[in-house]
Protein backbone atom coordinates (compact mmCIF):
# COMPACT_ATOMS: atom_id res chain seq x y z
CA UNK A 1 0.00 0.00 0.00
CA UNK A 2 1.24 3.26 -1.15
CA UNK A 3 0.37 6.76 0.82
CA UNK A 4 1.39 10.54 0.24
CA UNK A 5 1.68 12.03 3.18
CA UNK A 6 1.62 16.11 2.82
CA UNK A 7 0.89 19.19 4.53
CA UNK A 8 -0.80 21.79 3.68
CA UNK A 9 0.52 25.29 1.45
CA UNK A 10 0.96 27.53 4.42
CA UNK A 11 2.26 25.38 6.81
CA UNK A 12 6.24 24.91 7.60
CA UNK A 13 6.07 22.56 10.69
CA UNK A 14 7.05 19.25 9.75
CA UNK A 15 7.12 17.17 13.25
CA UNK A 16 3.50 15.91 12.73
CA UNK A 17 4.62 15.09 9.03
CA UNK A 18 7.64 12.86 10.63
CA UNK A 19 5.35 11.18 13.19
CA UNK A 20 2.36 10.20 10.40
CA UNK A 21 5.34 8.86 8.07
CA UNK A 22 6.41 6.39 11.10
CA UNK A 23 3.05 5.72 12.01
CA UNK A 24 2.15 4.59 8.49
CA UNK A 25 5.70 2.81 7.67
CA UNK A 26 4.64 0.68 11.40
CA UNK A 27 1.60 0.00 9.04
CA UNK A 28 3.14 -1.28 6.49
CA UNK A 29 3.02 1.28 3.93
CA UNK A 30 5.62 2.46 1.53
CA UNK A 31 4.99 6.46 2.10
CA UNK A 32 6.63 9.56 -0.23
CA UNK A 33 6.66 12.36 2.39
CA UNK A 34 5.94 15.74 0.44
CA UNK A 35 7.05 17.64 3.48
CA UNK A 36 5.91 21.20 4.22
CA UNK A 37 4.23 24.30 2.57
CA UNK A 38 3.18 22.14 -0.32
CA UNK A 39 1.61 24.31 -2.81
CA UNK A 40 -1.82 22.56 -4.69
CA UNK A 41 0.04 22.39 -7.69
CA UNK A 42 2.66 20.17 -6.15
CA UNK A 43 0.17 18.22 -4.43
CA UNK A 44 -1.86 17.58 -7.55
CA UNK A 45 1.41 16.69 -9.21
CA UNK A 46 2.54 14.07 -6.84
CA UNK A 47 -0.42 12.26 -6.44
CA UNK A 48 -0.54 11.38 -10.07
CA UNK A 49 2.93 10.31 -10.12
CA UNK A 50 3.27 8.32 -7.14
CA UNK A 51 -0.53 6.75 -7.41
CA UNK A 52 -1.19 6.24 -4.39
CA UNK A 53 -3.68 4.52 -2.16
CA UNK A 54 -4.73 7.22 0.17
CA UNK A 55 -3.48 10.55 0.27
CA UNK A 56 -2.95 11.67 4.23
CA UNK A 57 -3.07 15.48 4.94
CA UNK A 58 -1.56 16.42 8.04
CA UNK A 59 -1.26 19.77 9.49
CA UNK A 60 -1.08 21.71 12.77
CA UNK A 61 -1.18 25.70 11.62
CA UNK A 62 -4.77 26.21 11.94
CA UNK A 63 -5.57 26.65 7.74
CA UNK A 64 -6.64 22.96 7.73
CA UNK A 65 -10.18 23.75 7.54
CA UNK A 66 -9.77 26.41 4.99
CA UNK A 67 -7.11 25.03 3.24
CA UNK A 68 -8.56 21.17 3.58
CA UNK A 69 -11.53 22.51 1.59
CA UNK A 70 -9.64 23.87 -1.23
CA UNK A 71 -7.53 21.05 -1.68
CA UNK A 72 -10.53 18.47 -1.91
CA UNK A 73 -12.32 20.64 -4.64
CA UNK A 74 -9.52 20.66 -6.74
CA UNK A 75 -8.94 16.58 -6.49
CA UNK A 76 -12.25 16.29 -7.60
CA UNK A 77 -10.98 17.73 -10.94
CA UNK A 78 -8.94 14.61 -11.71
CA UNK A 79 -10.80 11.28 -12.65
CA UNK A 80 -7.37 9.69 -12.61
CA UNK A 81 -7.31 9.89 -8.73
CA UNK A 82 -10.92 8.98 -7.68
CA UNK A 83 -9.57 5.58 -6.68
CA UNK A 84 -7.42 7.22 -4.36
CA UNK A 85 -8.77 7.89 -0.54
CA UNK A 86 -8.07 10.87 1.02
CA UNK A 87 -8.02 11.82 4.83
CA UNK A 88 -6.97 15.33 6.72
CA UNK A 89 -5.91 15.34 10.43
CA UNK A 90 -4.30 17.97 13.10
CA UNK A 91 -4.86 21.19 14.59
CA UNK A 92 -7.63 22.42 11.64
CA UNK A 93 -8.89 25.46 13.12
CA UNK A 94 -6.95 28.12 15.23
CA UNK A 95 -9.69 27.85 17.85
CA UNK A 96 -9.18 24.77 20.22
CA UNK A 97 -13.17 22.95 20.13
CA UNK A 98 -13.64 20.90 17.09
CA UNK A 99 -15.81 22.84 14.64
CA UNK A 100 -18.83 20.17 13.46
CA UNK A 101 -19.94 22.17 10.62
CA UNK A 102 -16.03 22.30 9.22
CA UNK A 103 -15.60 19.08 9.62
CA UNK A 104 -19.20 18.37 7.67
CA UNK A 105 -17.74 21.32 5.25
CA UNK A 106 -14.78 18.67 4.90
CA UNK A 107 -16.61 15.30 4.17
CA UNK A 108 -18.81 17.21 2.03
CA UNK A 109 -16.17 18.42 -0.10
CA UNK A 110 -14.99 14.80 -0.63
CA UNK A 111 -12.72 13.55 2.16
CA UNK A 112 -13.15 10.41 3.66
CA UNK A 113 -12.00 10.61 6.67
CA UNK A 114 -11.18 13.70 8.63
CA UNK A 115 -9.68 13.43 12.49
CA UNK A 116 -9.11 15.67 15.25
CA UNK A 117 -8.83 15.66 19.02
CA UNK A 118 -7.24 13.36 21.38
CA UNK A 119 -8.88 9.95 19.79
CA UNK A 120 -7.82 10.74 16.50
CA UNK A 121 -5.17 7.75 15.79
CA UNK A 122 -6.94 4.88 16.69
CA UNK A 123 -10.16 6.72 15.04
CA UNK A 124 -7.81 6.94 11.68
CA UNK A 125 -6.66 3.46 12.33
CA UNK A 126 -10.14 1.95 12.71
CA UNK A 127 -11.05 3.84 9.08
CA UNK A 128 -7.72 2.03 7.64
CA UNK A 129 -9.15 -1.14 8.56
CA UNK A 130 -12.32 -0.52 7.95
CA UNK A 131 -11.29 0.68 4.28
CA UNK A 132 -8.79 -2.37 4.44
CA UNK A 133 -6.09 -0.45 4.04
CA UNK A 134 -4.61 -2.31 6.39
CA UNK A 135 -5.57 -5.75 7.83
CA UNK A 136 -6.74 -6.05 11.19
CA UNK A 137 -3.82 -8.85 12.37
CA UNK A 138 -1.33 -6.87 11.74
CA UNK A 139 -2.79 -3.51 13.53
CA UNK B 1 34.46 50.23 9.38
CA UNK B 2 31.56 49.24 12.39
CA UNK B 3 32.83 46.27 13.69
CA UNK B 4 30.75 46.39 17.24
CA UNK B 5 29.18 43.20 17.53
CA UNK B 6 32.74 41.31 16.95
CA UNK B 7 34.34 44.10 19.71
CA UNK B 8 31.55 43.69 21.86
CA UNK B 9 31.87 40.05 22.33
CA UNK B 10 35.80 40.05 22.66
CA UNK B 11 35.56 42.98 25.27
CA UNK B 12 32.55 40.71 27.51
CA UNK B 13 34.67 37.80 27.01
CA UNK B 14 37.54 39.26 28.71
CA UNK B 15 35.86 40.37 31.68
CA UNK B 16 33.98 36.80 31.83
CA UNK B 17 30.96 37.80 30.98
CA UNK B 18 28.07 35.91 28.90
CA UNK B 19 26.31 38.21 26.45
CA UNK B 20 22.48 37.54 25.97
CA UNK B 21 20.22 38.14 23.73
CA UNK B 22 16.32 37.92 23.31
CA UNK B 23 14.64 37.03 19.72
CA UNK B 24 12.83 39.92 18.79
CA UNK B 25 10.72 41.35 16.11
CA UNK B 26 7.66 43.75 15.49
CA UNK B 27 7.07 45.57 12.41
CA UNK B 28 5.43 48.72 14.29
CA UNK B 29 8.54 51.31 14.38
CA UNK B 30 7.81 52.24 17.75
CA UNK B 31 7.44 49.20 19.12
CA UNK B 32 10.57 47.56 17.35
CA UNK B 33 12.46 50.62 18.96
CA UNK B 34 10.58 50.25 22.67
CA UNK B 35 11.78 46.68 22.20
CA UNK B 36 15.43 47.56 21.45
CA UNK B 37 15.69 50.02 24.50
CA UNK B 38 14.13 47.45 27.04
CA UNK B 39 16.96 45.35 25.75
CA UNK B 40 19.65 47.62 26.20
CA UNK B 41 18.45 48.94 29.58
CA UNK B 42 18.02 45.30 31.09
CA UNK B 43 19.68 43.87 34.48
CA UNK B 44 22.19 42.06 32.06
CA UNK B 45 24.81 42.16 29.55
CA UNK B 46 22.44 42.48 25.82
CA UNK B 47 22.92 42.60 22.69
CA UNK B 48 19.79 43.86 20.73
CA UNK B 49 17.98 42.01 17.82
CA UNK B 50 15.93 42.75 14.81
CA UNK B 51 14.30 39.58 14.00
CA UNK B 52 12.56 39.88 10.35
CA UNK B 53 9.44 38.40 9.43
CA UNK B 54 8.45 35.38 7.36
CA UNK B 55 7.18 37.39 4.31
CA UNK B 56 10.43 38.95 4.41
CA UNK B 57 11.85 35.88 4.62
CA UNK B 58 10.47 33.61 2.24
CA UNK B 59 11.28 37.07 -0.18
CA UNK B 60 7.79 38.47 -0.40
CA UNK B 61 8.69 42.23 0.06
CA UNK B 62 5.45 43.35 -1.93
CA UNK B 63 3.71 41.33 0.73
CA UNK B 64 5.20 42.96 3.11
CA UNK B 65 5.27 46.35 2.28
CA UNK B 66 1.78 46.07 1.33
CA UNK B 67 0.51 45.02 5.68
CA UNK B 68 2.60 47.72 6.29
CA UNK B 69 0.43 50.06 4.50
CA UNK B 70 -2.40 48.70 5.48
CA UNK B 71 -1.41 49.17 9.32
CA UNK B 72 -1.31 44.98 9.60
CA UNK B 73 0.97 43.62 12.31
CA UNK B 74 2.91 41.43 10.65
CA UNK B 75 5.71 38.86 12.20
CA UNK B 76 8.92 40.36 12.39
CA UNK B 77 10.47 43.49 11.19
CA UNK B 78 10.21 44.31 7.61
CA UNK B 79 13.97 45.52 6.92
CA UNK B 80 13.14 45.57 2.92
CA UNK B 81 10.15 47.33 3.17
CA UNK B 82 11.38 49.77 5.25
CA UNK B 83 14.70 50.71 3.59
CA UNK B 84 17.96 52.16 4.83
CA UNK B 85 17.06 55.34 5.95
CA UNK B 86 13.99 54.25 8.49
CA UNK B 87 16.33 51.48 9.52
CA UNK B 88 18.91 53.87 10.52
CA UNK B 89 16.53 56.37 12.31
CA UNK B 90 15.11 53.11 14.37
CA UNK B 91 18.81 52.49 15.56
CA UNK B 92 19.68 56.18 15.83
CA UNK B 93 20.73 56.58 19.74
CA UNK B 94 20.50 52.75 20.24
CA UNK B 95 22.98 51.24 18.31
CA UNK B 96 26.29 51.96 18.97
CA UNK B 97 30.23 49.83 20.30
CA UNK B 98 27.98 49.21 23.68
CA UNK B 99 24.66 48.39 21.97
CA UNK B 100 25.61 46.29 19.25
CA UNK B 101 22.29 45.19 17.10
CA UNK B 102 22.33 41.66 15.33
CA UNK B 103 19.86 41.46 12.40
CA UNK B 104 18.04 37.33 12.83
CA UNK B 105 16.00 35.74 10.08
CA UNK B 106 16.06 32.25 7.73
CA UNK B 107 15.92 33.53 4.21
CA UNK B 108 17.27 31.22 2.07
CA UNK B 109 18.31 33.40 -0.41
CA UNK B 110 19.18 36.52 1.59
CA UNK B 111 20.79 39.50 -0.64
CA UNK B 112 18.38 41.49 -0.49
CA UNK B 113 18.64 41.39 2.77
CA UNK B 114 22.33 41.47 3.31
CA UNK B 115 22.01 44.52 0.61
CA UNK B 116 19.71 46.39 3.08
CA UNK B 117 21.77 45.26 6.31
CA UNK B 118 25.10 47.01 4.66
CA UNK B 119 23.15 50.08 3.92
CA UNK B 120 21.72 50.81 7.56
CA UNK B 121 25.35 50.01 8.99
CA UNK B 122 24.35 46.76 11.18
CA UNK B 123 27.78 44.49 11.19
CA UNK B 124 25.53 41.13 12.49
CA UNK B 125 23.61 38.58 10.87
CA UNK B 126 23.04 34.88 11.34
CA UNK B 127 21.93 31.61 8.38
CA UNK B 128 23.97 29.45 6.53
CA UNK B 129 23.75 27.82 3.16
CA UNK B 130 22.58 24.66 4.68
CA UNK B 131 21.35 25.76 8.21
CA UNK B 132 18.60 28.26 6.25
CA UNK B 133 17.55 25.85 3.46
CA UNK B 134 16.95 22.34 5.24
CA UNK B 135 15.12 23.09 8.03
CA UNK B 136 12.40 25.41 6.50
CA UNK B 137 12.52 26.10 3.06
CA UNK B 138 12.09 24.16 -0.40
CA UNK B 139 14.75 25.41 -2.37
CA UNK B 140 17.35 23.24 -3.73
CA UNK B 141 20.18 23.14 -1.65
CA UNK B 142 22.59 24.19 -4.97
CA UNK B 143 20.62 27.72 -5.69
CA UNK B 144 20.86 28.36 -1.61
CA UNK B 145 24.10 27.72 -2.10
CA UNK B 146 24.61 30.17 -5.13
CA UNK B 147 21.99 32.60 -3.28
CA UNK B 148 24.62 32.97 0.21
CA UNK B 149 27.66 32.81 -2.19
CA UNK B 150 26.95 36.20 -3.70
CA UNK B 151 25.31 37.46 -0.61
CA UNK B 152 28.31 37.01 1.92
CA UNK B 153 30.17 38.30 -0.86
CA UNK B 154 28.18 41.31 -0.82
CA UNK B 155 28.63 41.27 2.95
CA UNK B 156 32.40 40.80 2.94
CA UNK B 157 33.20 43.47 0.54
CA UNK B 158 31.41 46.10 2.15
CA UNK B 159 33.26 49.11 3.27
CA UNK B 160 31.50 50.17 5.95
CA UNK B 161 31.26 47.38 8.18
CA UNK B 162 33.48 44.68 8.95
CA UNK B 163 30.63 41.71 8.60
CA UNK B 164 29.98 38.75 11.42
CA UNK B 165 27.80 35.89 10.58
CA UNK B 166 26.63 33.46 13.11
CA UNK B 167 26.25 29.98 11.47
CA UNK B 168 22.42 28.44 12.43
CA UNK B 169 24.44 24.92 12.07
CA UNK B 170 23.90 24.64 15.32
CA UNK B 171 20.06 24.44 15.73
CA UNK B 172 19.33 23.09 12.54
CA UNK B 173 15.55 21.32 12.84
CA UNK B 174 16.02 22.49 16.56
CA UNK B 175 16.15 19.15 18.24
CA UNK B 176 16.81 15.30 17.97
CA UNK B 177 20.48 15.73 16.20
CA UNK B 178 23.54 14.61 17.89
CA UNK B 179 26.09 16.85 18.75
CA UNK B 180 28.61 15.33 15.87
CA UNK B 181 26.55 16.91 12.67
CA UNK B 182 25.66 19.88 14.06
CA UNK B 183 29.42 20.18 14.77
CA UNK B 184 30.27 19.23 11.60
CA UNK B 185 27.82 21.26 9.67
CA UNK B 186 28.96 24.66 12.28
CA UNK B 187 32.80 24.36 10.87
CA UNK B 188 31.52 23.71 6.95
CA UNK B 189 29.83 26.43 7.38
CA UNK B 190 32.36 28.81 8.57
CA UNK B 191 34.31 27.42 6.31
CA UNK B 192 32.04 28.78 3.71
CA UNK B 193 31.87 32.05 5.06
CA UNK B 194 35.79 32.10 5.67
CA UNK B 195 36.61 31.47 1.75
CA UNK B 196 34.36 34.50 0.56
CA UNK B 197 36.22 36.78 2.61
CA UNK B 198 34.03 37.20 6.15
CA UNK B 199 36.34 37.50 9.22
CA UNK B 200 34.06 37.53 12.32
CA UNK B 201 31.85 34.16 12.62
CA UNK B 202 29.90 32.50 15.78
CA UNK B 203 29.54 28.66 16.15
CA UNK B 204 26.06 27.99 17.34
CA UNK B 205 25.05 25.22 19.63
CA UNK B 206 20.99 24.35 20.87
CA UNK B 207 20.76 22.34 23.92
CA UNK B 208 20.06 19.29 23.95
CA UNK B 209 18.58 16.80 26.27
CA UNK B 210 21.53 16.08 28.80
CA UNK B 211 23.78 18.79 30.51
CA UNK B 212 26.52 16.41 30.32
CA UNK B 213 26.64 15.74 26.56
CA UNK B 214 25.59 18.59 25.70
CA UNK B 215 29.23 20.04 28.01
CA UNK B 216 31.14 17.43 26.55
CA UNK B 217 29.64 18.79 22.82
CA UNK B 218 30.56 22.37 23.40
CA UNK B 219 34.55 21.35 24.73
CA UNK B 220 34.42 19.35 21.15
CA UNK B 221 33.05 22.39 19.64
CA UNK B 222 35.48 24.76 20.77
CA UNK B 223 38.04 22.49 20.21
CA UNK B 224 37.46 22.28 16.45
CA UNK B 225 36.81 25.92 15.74
CA UNK B 226 40.19 26.46 16.85
CA UNK B 227 41.84 23.88 15.03
CA UNK B 228 39.76 24.97 11.31
CA UNK B 229 39.33 28.92 12.27
CA UNK B 230 42.40 29.75 14.07
CA UNK B 231 43.40 33.08 11.71
CA UNK B 232 39.52 34.01 11.78
CA UNK B 233 37.89 35.91 14.57
CA UNK B 234 34.89 33.63 16.17
CA UNK B 235 33.01 32.66 19.20
CA UNK B 236 30.25 30.14 20.55
CA UNK B 237 26.76 30.95 20.44
CA UNK B 238 24.44 28.75 22.95
CA UNK B 239 20.95 28.25 22.37
CA UNK B 240 18.55 27.99 25.21
CA UNK B 241 16.33 24.44 24.43
CA UNK B 242 14.25 25.14 20.83
CA UNK B 243 12.16 22.09 21.13
CA UNK B 244 8.96 21.74 22.80
CA UNK B 245 8.98 23.92 25.88
CA UNK B 246 7.87 23.08 30.09
CA UNK B 247 4.65 24.48 30.41
CA UNK B 248 5.35 25.31 34.04
CA UNK B 249 7.23 28.46 34.67
CA UNK B 250 9.18 27.00 37.43
CA UNK B 251 10.26 24.31 35.00
CA UNK B 252 11.40 27.04 31.76
CA UNK B 253 12.92 29.41 33.85
CA UNK B 254 15.01 26.20 35.11
CA UNK B 255 15.50 25.10 31.40
CA UNK B 256 16.78 28.68 30.54
CA UNK B 257 18.89 29.42 33.72
CA UNK B 258 20.69 25.91 33.11
CA UNK B 259 21.56 26.93 29.45
CA UNK B 260 23.03 29.98 31.11
CA UNK B 261 24.81 28.20 33.48
CA UNK B 262 25.98 25.64 30.69
CA UNK B 263 27.53 28.39 28.38
CA UNK B 264 29.49 30.40 30.69
CA UNK B 265 30.97 27.06 32.33
CA UNK B 266 31.98 25.90 29.21
CA UNK B 267 33.22 29.09 27.85
CA UNK B 268 30.82 30.10 25.55
CA UNK B 269 30.41 33.76 25.03
CA UNK B 270 27.04 34.64 24.17
CA UNK B 271 23.32 32.99 24.85
CA UNK B 272 19.98 33.32 23.10
CA UNK B 273 17.50 32.88 25.29
CA UNK B 274 14.10 31.61 25.43
CA UNK B 275 10.95 32.92 27.73
CA UNK B 276 8.68 31.41 30.44
CA UNK B 277 5.88 31.74 27.78
CA UNK B 278 7.56 30.24 25.06
CA UNK B 279 5.25 27.16 25.05
CA UNK B 280 2.49 29.52 24.62
CA UNK B 281 3.23 32.45 22.88
CA UNK B 282 5.40 34.69 21.47
CA UNK B 283 6.62 37.16 24.07
CA UNK B 284 6.27 40.36 25.30
CA UNK B 285 8.96 42.96 25.72
CA UNK B 286 8.53 42.47 29.52
CA UNK B 287 8.62 38.38 29.24
CA UNK B 288 11.28 38.60 27.41
CA UNK B 289 13.75 41.55 29.63
CA UNK B 290 13.03 39.32 32.24
CA UNK B 291 14.23 35.95 30.74
CA UNK B 292 17.19 37.82 29.78
CA UNK B 293 18.04 38.84 33.53
CA UNK B 294 17.25 35.60 34.83
CA UNK B 295 19.76 34.18 32.50
CA UNK B 296 22.09 36.16 33.22
CA UNK B 297 22.11 36.10 36.97
CA UNK B 298 22.73 32.27 35.99
CA UNK B 299 25.37 32.82 33.82
CA UNK B 300 27.01 33.26 37.47
CA UNK B 301 26.36 30.09 38.58
CA UNK B 302 28.19 26.62 38.19
CA UNK B 303 26.39 23.78 36.92
CA UNK B 304 27.46 20.78 38.93
CA UNK B 305 28.29 18.67 36.23
CA UNK B 306 31.04 15.69 35.15
CA UNK B 307 32.95 15.76 32.66
CA UNK B 308 32.17 12.99 30.43
CA UNK B 309 35.27 12.05 28.86
CA UNK B 310 34.43 9.16 26.77
CA UNK B 311 31.64 10.93 25.32
CA UNK B 312 33.78 14.30 23.95
CA UNK B 313 36.21 11.60 22.49
CA UNK B 314 33.00 9.71 20.84
CA UNK B 315 31.48 13.31 19.36
CA UNK B 316 34.96 14.62 18.45
CA UNK B 317 35.87 11.03 16.24
CA UNK B 318 32.41 11.77 14.65
CA UNK B 319 32.38 15.27 13.94
CA UNK B 320 35.82 15.17 12.40
CA UNK B 321 35.15 12.10 10.30
CA UNK B 322 32.14 14.20 9.49
CA UNK B 323 34.32 16.98 8.56
CA UNK B 324 37.21 15.26 6.44
CA UNK B 325 34.85 13.13 4.51
CA UNK B 326 33.01 16.33 2.86
CA UNK B 327 36.55 18.36 2.44
CA UNK B 328 37.51 15.02 0.26
CA UNK B 329 34.68 15.07 -1.59
CA UNK B 330 35.78 18.50 -4.09
CA UNK B 331 38.62 21.18 -3.96
CA UNK B 332 35.34 23.61 -3.98
CA UNK B 333 33.51 23.25 -0.85
CA UNK B 334 30.32 24.23 -2.05
CA UNK B 335 30.40 21.67 -4.59
CA UNK B 336 31.50 19.18 -1.82
CA UNK B 337 28.86 19.85 0.63
CA UNK B 338 26.40 19.67 -2.53
CA UNK B 339 28.22 16.25 -3.21
CA UNK B 340 28.24 15.21 0.67
CA UNK B 341 24.21 15.58 1.25
CA UNK B 342 23.53 13.96 -2.52
CA UNK B 343 25.23 11.13 -1.20
CA UNK B 344 24.07 11.16 2.14
CA UNK B 345 27.63 11.43 4.01
CA UNK B 346 25.69 14.20 5.66
CA UNK B 347 22.29 13.54 6.57
CA UNK B 348 20.41 15.62 9.36
CA UNK B 349 17.73 13.52 11.10
CA UNK B 350 14.06 13.98 10.67
CA UNK B 351 14.97 16.70 8.27
CA UNK B 352 12.36 16.16 4.58
CA UNK B 353 13.73 18.45 2.62
CA UNK B 354 14.15 16.91 -0.87
CA UNK B 355 17.97 17.02 -1.01
CA UNK B 356 18.54 15.32 2.47
CA UNK B 357 18.79 11.95 2.43
CA UNK B 358 16.49 10.78 5.24
CA UNK B 359 17.99 7.88 6.61
CA UNK B 360 19.19 8.97 9.58
CA UNK B 361 17.63 8.68 12.98
CA UNK B 362 17.96 9.99 16.44
CA UNK B 363 17.26 8.13 19.74
CA UNK B 364 17.41 9.52 23.32
CA UNK B 365 19.61 6.48 25.16
CA UNK B 366 18.82 5.45 28.47
CA UNK B 367 21.37 8.21 30.11
CA UNK B 368 19.50 10.78 28.07
CA UNK B 369 21.98 11.27 25.44
CA UNK B 370 21.25 12.03 21.91
CA UNK B 371 22.73 9.11 19.95
CA UNK B 372 22.30 7.57 16.59
CA UNK B 373 19.77 5.00 15.69
CA UNK B 374 20.64 4.92 12.08
CA UNK B 375 23.89 6.47 10.27
CA UNK B 376 22.58 6.17 6.69
CA UNK B 377 25.55 6.64 4.71
CA UNK B 378 27.32 8.38 6.96
CA UNK B 379 30.93 7.73 7.84
CA UNK B 380 30.14 6.93 11.10
CA UNK B 381 30.00 3.45 13.42
CA UNK B 382 27.56 2.24 14.98
CA UNK B 383 27.93 0.01 18.49
CA UNK B 384 26.67 -3.39 18.58
CA UNK B 385 22.84 -3.12 18.87
CA UNK B 386 22.99 0.66 18.54
CA UNK B 387 20.83 0.54 15.20
CA UNK B 388 17.27 0.65 15.87
CA UNK B 389 14.11 1.10 14.28
CA UNK B 390 11.99 3.96 16.08
CA UNK B 391 8.27 3.82 16.48
CA UNK B 392 6.22 6.80 16.06
CA UNK B 393 5.30 6.30 19.66
CA UNK B 394 8.93 6.90 20.73
CA UNK B 395 9.56 10.04 18.47
CA UNK B 396 6.68 11.49 20.16
CA UNK B 397 8.23 10.69 23.87
CA UNK B 398 11.35 11.91 22.29
CA UNK B 399 9.68 15.68 21.64
CA UNK B 400 8.31 16.02 24.95
CA UNK B 401 11.54 14.98 26.93
CA UNK B 402 12.84 17.65 28.16
CA UNK B 403 9.53 19.65 28.55
CA UNK B 404 8.52 16.44 30.60
CA UNK B 405 12.06 16.46 32.76
CA UNK B 406 11.26 19.40 33.77
CA UNK B 407 7.36 20.07 34.22
CA UNK B 408 8.07 17.12 36.66
CA UNK B 409 11.28 18.13 38.46
CA UNK B 410 12.59 14.62 37.91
Amino acid sequence: MKVVVSSISSDSHTWNLIYMQLLMEEFGFDVVNLGSCVSYDELIKQCHHVKPDLLLVSTVNGHGFIEGENIAEKLKNYPMLRRMKSVIGGKLSTKGAADNEAIDKLYAAGFDGVFMGEQSIPLFKAFLIKHQLIMKETA
Amino acid sequence: MISYFSDYIDSHKQKGELVVQPRMGFSRYKLMKQGLRATQRANAVTVGTLTLDSYTRVGDYEAATLALQNNQDINGYPIVSYGAEKTQRLLHGLQSASFPVQVRHGTALPLRVFQEMVDSNIDATEGGPVSYCLPYSQLPLKDAMQGWEAAVSHLASSQNILAHIESFAGCMLGQLCPPSLLIALNILECLFFKELGIQSVSLSYAQGTNLIQDYSALRVLRHLADKYLSDMRWHVVVYSYMGVFPNTFDGANKLIQNSASLASMTGCERLIVKTKVESQRIPLISENVEALALAYAASKQRLDLSFDNDEYLVILKEAENLIQAVLSENVDLSEAMLEAFKKGILDVPYCLHKDNKGLAKTIIDKKGYLKWANVGEMPLSLERNQKQAVTANAFLEMLSYVKQHYDEGV
